[in-house]
């Protein structure tokens, strides 16, 4: 039985690897629960007991989180940045971005101060909870 | 008072299986390993730096409750166990490479930052790896 915990939180961890690497893409549950070698119906609801979030919810505040950082550290546009992070509108991204960080993508650029340390941090640890 | 870090350990669920991996593939190599009756005393470090060695060690009874074993592994398979390693290569990309032909699971490919060339990459069991190439 504990093994069978083991194999699934390391396929749930592989499947929360591609979102952190691959956030840009089109990652739905099923190109997710392939990576993670389970049915659909298993993915959801395995990922959440696993992380205690929906993969759908990891991945939204995974781009998010990309999306402050770039608003931060560049000067791109906020449309720029809706795409580049992997969302489909900038209406979906400002409804999205403002659920998640209370502000708009322009509020916050305003007022953010770069964080100065290496990329993996600010992933692991800058990354929006609700 | 101190003058140096000679130790640092990393919990992995197997240790065969994890010196096929920071041996056979990362091409560390192996700087003790022990069988102390109570536990194995496996260590590794980078080729020709015995001075720093990495334990590898299996989470388990006398040193901890079965419960508390495996509340260890489940951490260390979510990726939450904090093992982290980071290491330095002359060629980033090319050891990036490297790695990919011989089915290394890659968090990031490598990236240009402030400081060189790094990516990162887990261990089979969940632990995080990164290794730069530092600029200059």
């Amino acid at each position: 039985m504990s093994g069978a915990v083991e194999e699934s939180n390391r396929r749930m961890l592989r499947a929360r690897d591609a979102m952190d690497r691959a956030y840009a893409e089109p990652l739905d549950v099923p190109a997710l629960a392939r990576i993670a070698h389970v049915s659909e119906a298993h993915f959801t609801r395995t990922f959440r007991a696993t992380f205690g979030e929906t993969p759908h919810r990891y991945l939204q505040r995974r781009r998010v989180e990309r999306a402050m950082f770039l608003l931060r550290e560049t000067d791109r546009s906020v449309t720029d940045i809706c795409f580049e992070v992997g969302f489909g509108s900038p209406g979906t991204f400002s409804r999205t971005f403002r659920e998640i960080v209370g502000r708009s993508p322009r509020e916050y650029r305003r007022e953010a101060v770069a964080a100065g340390v290496p990329t993996c941090f600010t992933m692991a640890w800058t990354r929006p909870i609700d | 008072m101190f003058n140096a870090i000679t130790h640092s350990q990393i919990f992995v669920l197997d240790q065969d299986e994890a010196l096929d991996f920071y041996v056979g593939k990362l091409g560390l190599e192996v700087a003790a390993d022990v069988d102390m009756g109570f536990m194995r005393w496996l260590a590794v470090s980078v080729p020709g730096h015995p001075e720093r060695q990495i334990l590898l060690e299996k989470p388990g009874a006398p040193a901890m409750s079965e419960e508390t074993a495996q509340q260890v592994r489940e951490l260390v398979t979510k990726g939450a166990m904090g093992g982290w390693l980071i290491l330095t290569t002359e060629d980033c990309r090319k050891t990036y490479e490297t790695l990919l032909a011989k089915g290394v699971e890659f968090t990031e490919e490598p990236t240009e930052r402030p400081y060189g060339i790094d990516c990162g990459l887990r261990d089979p069991f969940g632990n995080r790896l990164r290794f730069t190439q530092p600029k200059g």
